[in-house]
């Protein structure tokens, strides 16, 4: 019987169970119009990848706790020292140092807003969100940079006021553990697993 | 804030002049189950011989090295397929590289060819660019488009990368548009005029007569962009070979056309469009600084640049190439473009950042009608046409090979011929298509210059390949 792969890291080494690939036969492709000729051959591949989200794994794990970390450099010596970055940025784009984390989830709380939106009617394979997906790009005061997420109750409009939201029952440990509703959204609207 | 220094803002140079020889490509569609991508590009690479009166082996013979560029590995599921390409083309043991600057493939490669030749390390390069995208259904094929964007960030966002632009779309159409119905139905009669061109367009994958309802009756992809807003994910090869002065001149000894001039530069901006930081707009030649002083009073919310609005890249992509080459106003000083229109809302946004028109202007560009062949307001013919191969939304997008597939089209009419290319019966029967009873001749009428534009996705990459007629040059020395 097959089982999931599974990874953790030990002595900063991945550690791996079960399987990370399933088999599906491949299948010929023939041609309908002429005598079912051979054409071609499927080559199905299901398999799991191992990824490491680095120096943003602390960002993506702070999700499921309900909060949200940026960035900011601190860097006296750098020409632009004070940006901010959200998305959350490991390393200052200018002066390349180490940026300071912080916890911004009351900055957005307080001051995030729609910047641009769309509604999203059809999605690529893989896809987990309910259609229509509503993208929302958010500023934040004193933020130099429009994070992009998406909207989960009511529909968005530029300049709307937003909350965050966090999926902190089961979460999934994926950017899509935050979402956002519009100002005023009582807590039980919010969708299954998520909080304030 | 971005902020260039003085290195950063050096103007290139090329080190001797480059010519483009010749070119060719195959026939683009969503499918080719009847062809290996090798076939495509070799069909591609022996109408670049044939339109020069050479045979492929002859054309071979000059080739010194080679530049490859197709977007993606996983779409044509093979890894280092430039080097399956090269053995087929029989080119082993040139010298040989991958290029892959996603949607922006097509032009990196021949700026890579371009460069290799204006050096010195080789008098003679083939530019050769393909995509393989019906290997995979179009749902799966937009989850590996989607890939393209910040995989922890922003693919899982519904892994469709319209969705990506249409957040941009939908500044763009409320503060630049003002939301108005008018400003949709323009961006509706791009698509409406390419797919319209691609009818005379033998290679073109998306021939169609439609009409602006079409456009905004057709299903929503991501309001406000439509489907028939949208490119094409096709099939196809397409190539280009650049030469230095000596070759170019043996090599069209017997063709009916002259080699072209071409100079090729690039800019880049982030992939993730959410770390775009604000910054003063860097002017082109046509542009002056209290241009844009008011752009948020005469916009408001305009005055952010380059926010969701602008795409910094091809700014400075044609930042440089203009001032390279001695453009100045590209209404004035160039023929004909062709943009890179991945959607009708992109190609506005282009309009503004290579100062076709100014910030905030771009729809006037077709609704004055100097984008078509005939400007249908006046009868006359367009100031400067665009698209006129159909683009991305009409003729192709085969990713790797769009690029090439563009400076070739600008080429074609820098030459002269391009109903020769595009109105061959044989061509139209050897395709299995229709050449339409209502066919033009869609030649702009003594073309000296042209330029095509190509992006990857969200702006993340742009070229600007400038053609010029070797006679008609703008700036001694270029």
């Amino acid at each position: 019987m097959s089982m999931f792969g599974q990874v953790y890291v030990k002595d900063n080494k991945y550690r791996i169970k079960g399987d990370f690939h399933h088999l599906t036969p491949n299948v010929p492709i023939r041609n309908a119009d002429e005598g079912w000729k051979l054409m071609g051959v499927t080559n199905p591949r299901d398999m799991t990848y191992i990824h490491s989200y680095g120096g943003e794994a602390q960002f993506f794990e702070a999700l499921g706790e309900g909060k949200l970390l940026g960035t900011r450099c601190d860097n006296p010596d750098c020409e632009f020292k004070g940006t901010v970055y959200q998305p959350f940025r490991i390393h200052c784009a200018d002066c390349l140092g180490k940026n300071t984390v912080f916890d911004m989830t009351k900055l957005a709380k307080t001051t995030a807003t729609v910047h641009t939106f769309m509604v999203c009617e059809r999605a690529g394979a893989f896809n987990t969100l309910d259609k229509p997906i509503k993208f929302v790009n958010i500023e934040f005061e004193g933020v130099d940079t429009i994070l992009m997420s998406y909207l989960s109750v009511g529909d968005p409009e530029i300049g709307m006021k937003l909350l965050p939201i966090f999926q902190t029952k089961n979460p999934t440990c994926t950017i899509l553990d935050l979402s956002w509703v519009p100002a005023g959204t009582k807590a039980e609207e919010l969708p299954e697993g998520f909080t304030f | 804030m971005i902020k260039f220094s003085k290195h950063q803002l050096k103007v290139p140079k090329l080190m001797r002049p480059v010519y483009m020889v010749t070119g060719g490509q195959s026939k683009f569609d969503r499918a080719i189950p009847d062809k290996r991508t090798e076939e495509l590009c070799i069909d591609a690479l022996t109408m670049a011989a044939g339109l020069i009166n050479m045979s492929p082996a002859e054309l071979k013979s000059y080739i010194h090295t080679a530049y490859y560029g197709h977007f993606a590995d996983h779409f044509g599921d093979q890894l280092l397929g430039e080097a399956v390409i090269h053995d087929r083309l029989g080119l082993d043991p040139l010298g040989t590289i991958g290029i892959k600057t996603g949607g922006a493939t097509g032009g990196s490669t021949p700026w890579e060819a371009v460069k290799a030749v204006a050096s010195g390390y080789s008098d003679c390069t083939l530019a050769m660019g393909w995509e393989r995208m019906d290997e995979v259904p179009t749902d799966e094929g937009n989850f590996l488009i989607s890939c393209a964007a910040d995989k922890d960030w922003e693919s899982p966002l519904g892994h469709i990368y319209t969705g990506y632009y249409a957040v941009m779309a939908q500044r763009y159409w409320q503060i630049f548009g003002k939301a108005e119905d008018s400003f949709r139905e323009t961006l509706a009669e791009i698509s409406v005029k390419h797919h319209g061109y691609a009818r005379m367009n033998p290679f073109a994958h998306s021939p169609k007569k439609i009409t602006v309802a079409d456009v905004i009756k057709s299903p929503v992809v991501a309001y406000p962009l439509r489907a028939l807003d949208c490119c094409l994910m096709s099939v196809g090869a397409a190539c280009a070979i650049i030469c230095d002065e000596k070759t170019a001149i043996e090599l069209t000894k017997n063709s009916s056309h002259k080699p072209v001039r071409i100079w090729v530069s690039a800019a880049s901006h982030t992939l993730r469009p959410a770390d775009r930081r604000d910054m003063d707009i860097p002017l082109l030649p046509n542009e002056t600084p209290d241009q844009y002083k008011d752009l948020g009073k005469r916009f408001p919310g305009g005055d952010r640049y380059p926010g969701f609005t602008g795409f910094l890249a091809a700014r400075m992509a044609v930042w440089y190439g203009y001032r390279m080459t001695g453009v100045i106003d590209p209404n004035e000083d160039l023929d004909l473009l062709e943009l890179h229109d991945a959607f009708t809302i992109s190609d506005v946004q282009t309009y503004e950042d290579i100062g076709v028109r100014p910030y905030g202007e771009g729809r006037d560009y077709v609704e004055s009608g100097d984008c078509y062949h005939m400007n249908p307001k006046t009868g006359e013919p367009g100031k400067l046409p665009s698209n006129i191969s159909g683009g991305l939304i009409g003729c192709m997008h085969a990713v790797g090979a769009t690029g090439i597939m563009q400076t070739f089209e600008v080429a074609s009419h820098i030459w002269n011929r391009w109903a020769e290319i595009h109105g061959d019966e044989k061509r139209w029967k050897e395709f299995a298509r229709e050449k339409p009873a209502d066919w033009t001749d869609l030649q702009v009428k003594g073309a000296k210059r042209g330029m095509a534009i190509s992006h990857a996705g969200v702006g993340s990459h742009v070229t600007a390949t400038i053609l010029m007629d070797p006679d008609n040059l703008l700036k001694e020395n270029a």
